[in-house]
């Protein structure tokens, strides 16, 4: 249940402002693929036009395609709301609902657009899920207590639990591990790495060790400077990215020599 | 160089803490000595009315059966004000800050504002001169076809001048206090959490619920509860709308009468325990927005726990 995601000659605006330019992408199904580069450089901006959330700021749009097994999201009559279901996301910092319980928390997604689900059938899935996000056996006496109760790598954990319960096509981890301590960090890492047996995930990450420990292939961002758009420089496996890319940019960014 | 001593304290620097932290707590203080002083005049002005013979008091059967219809009676004009009044703020505070266009959502939160400016006299004067007579057809049609509810129970009011009227009245009131204080909240919903219900497949509406709605369930119920504190106590609209009477259950049949009312229309002529019975009267008031305003907190602190305050 994962699918490959395709992206042809994708211009992202914010109103008139051209935010990330021409950038062309294939990411394979069932692979971990990070993107790198520099702040402000539109990887988390692209990002988000991979699941349509990036339209959620106003004035914002895309120009191109983005196929999903061939299927534009982009095309005409399609719901975001159908899309962001099949393609789910984890964000910077947690952000499990504070009003819900922990159950509440993993079973939210499955209950939108007015599904019922039986309790045991709920209870199924809530332990699956947890299960999945490694946080079970942390969670499991306490599941009817607040999410926003546990740590922040809990919760991060709990995010994924989320967004797995719903079994989307996709996961989008926008620096997931960002607001973490390296602990936590080695937990959501080790998940990532089991994630990618059932599900497509594409990762920013701010972090190059962690790209280089998680993901598959890794594609480079960079910025000419500011007010310019920002640009996919590079891409390609983890290793030859970090060992012997192409470009001169890439090399100078990921051996650490700037300008 | 000379070494600073860590004791030595520049005494220029530190008055004004000193006057700031003076001035802060005298305010504080001031507002405590109000509240007991009010507090203080209203017991020791009550106690008369409360301790006279039952046949001395108005009605001539004791301050009890004096004062319990018309605390009826001011509970069912806030209610109906609230029934009215918090469903339609809470569509018009959702559709100014998620779902009107930048302009239009600002305009009409202006407007909004612009109701609560308006003197309650003037919103009194509308709602005796013209709100009750336009609206006293439809009472004829409840007590004709919805008569068999005691609430609507025939025959309707001539003038219109009624509870429900003044309700209806009071609801206009109360609006734009609810309005913008949970449209200030909705707006204070972190992204985070919005952004996290659309990232699972929410439409709009299922955004709200599982977001913006539990985040601000402590301010609507902070915002109706200021409503509230407002349709109790409103005086001047309840005056000139409410053709004033004994208690019935009909709200479409003039009678029923509000404690702020009662006080203001009767306090000019009052003279000895006539007075003593109204400030009794003004103290059930009092005791009656403190227990409104004691039951919303407990309402906020009793789910502190799923808040998203820790």
């Amino acid at each position: 249940m994962s699918k490959r995601i395709d992206v042809k000659d994708l211009n992202v605006y914010y109103g008139d402002f051209l935010a990330v330019e021409d950038v062309t992408i294939n990411i394979e199904a069932k692979s971990v693929t990070a993107f790198i580069g520099p702040s402000g450089c539109g990887k988390s901006t692209f990002l988000r036009t991979l699941n349509r959330m990036h339209e959620v700021l106003p004035g914002a749009r895309v120009e191109g395609e983005v196929l999903l097994d061939g299927d534009n999201l982009y095309g005409t009559g399609v719901d975001p709301v159908t899309v962001r279901s099949q393609i789910g996301m984890v964000f910077q910092r947690p952000n499990p609902f504070p009003t819900m319980s922990i159950r509440d928390n993993v079973l939210a997604g499955v209950k939108l657009n007015n599904k019922k689900i039986s309790k045991g059938e709920a209870d199924v899935l809530v332990e699956r899920s947890l299960k999945g996000a490694n946080l079970w056996n942390e969670v499991k006496d306490r599941l009817d207590k607040p999410g926003s109760g546990l740590s922040g790598g809990q919760q991060q954990r709990l995010c994924i639990a989320r967004a797995i319960a719903v079994e989307p096509q996709v996961i989008l981890m926008d620096e997931p591990c960002s607001a973490l301590d390296p602990i936590s960090t080695l937990a959501i890492e080790d998940l990532i790495n089991e994630l990618k047996d059932q599900y497509t995930v594409v990762i920013v990450t701010h972090n190059m060790q962690q790209a280089a420990r998680v993901s598959d292939r890794t594609a480079f961002f960079n910025i000419a400077g500011t007010g310019k758009p920002g640009k996919l420089i590079e891409v390609g496996d983890t290793h030859t990215i970090f060992s012997n890319p192409t470009q001169k940019a890439t090399e100078d960014y990921v051996s650490g020599r700037f300008g | 160089m000379t070494a600073t001593s860590l004791t030595s304290t520049q005494g220029a620097g530190r008055a004004g803490d000193k006057i700031f932290s003076g001035a802060a707590l005298a305010a504080g203080c001031l507002i405590l000595a109000v509240l007991f002083g009010v507090a203080l005049f209203l017991v020791v002005q009550a106690i008369p009315a409360l301790t006279a013979p039952a046949a001395e008091i108005q009605g001539g059967e004791g301050f009890f059966a004096y004062i319990w219809p018309i605390v009826i009676g001011t509970l069912i004009a806030a209610v109906i004000a609230l029934v009215i009044a918090t469903p339609i703020a809470i569509g018009v505070a959702l559709f100014i800050s998620h779902f009107a266009p930048r302009g239009l959502a600002s305009g009409l939160g202006y407007v909004v504002d612009l109701l609560a400016a308006i003197p309650s006299v003037i919103y009194g004067a509308w709602g005796a001169a013209f709100l009750a007579k336009e609206i006293s057809p439809a009472y004829n049609w409840l007590a004709d076809n919805m008569g068999w509810l005691p609430i609507f129970q025939g025959p309707a009011s001539a003038t219109g001048k009624t509870i429900l009227t003044a309700g209806i009245v009071l609801s206009v009131m109360v609006l734009p206090i609810i309005t913008s204080l949970s449209r200030e909240i909705f707006l204070q919903t972190p992204k985070l959490h919005e952004e996290a219900a659309l990232a699972l497949g929410a439409t709009r509406w299922e955004m709200i619920k599982m977001s913006v709605l539990p985040f601000a369930r402590p301010g609507i119920i902070s915002a109706v509860m200021l409503g509230l504190g407002r349709a109790l106590g409103e005086t001047m609209a309840v005056a000139l709308v409410l053709s004033s009477g004994a208690l019935t259950a009909s709200l479409i049949k003039s009678g029923n009468q509000t404690i702020a009312a009662e006080i203001a229309l009767n306090f000019p002529e009052a003279s000895g325990l006539k007075v003593s019975t109204l400030i009794a009267a003004g103290l059930v008031l009092f005791v009656i927005t403190l227990a409104v305003n004691m039951i919303a907190r407990w309402i906020i602190t009793r789910h502190k726990e799923f808040s998203g305050a820790n």
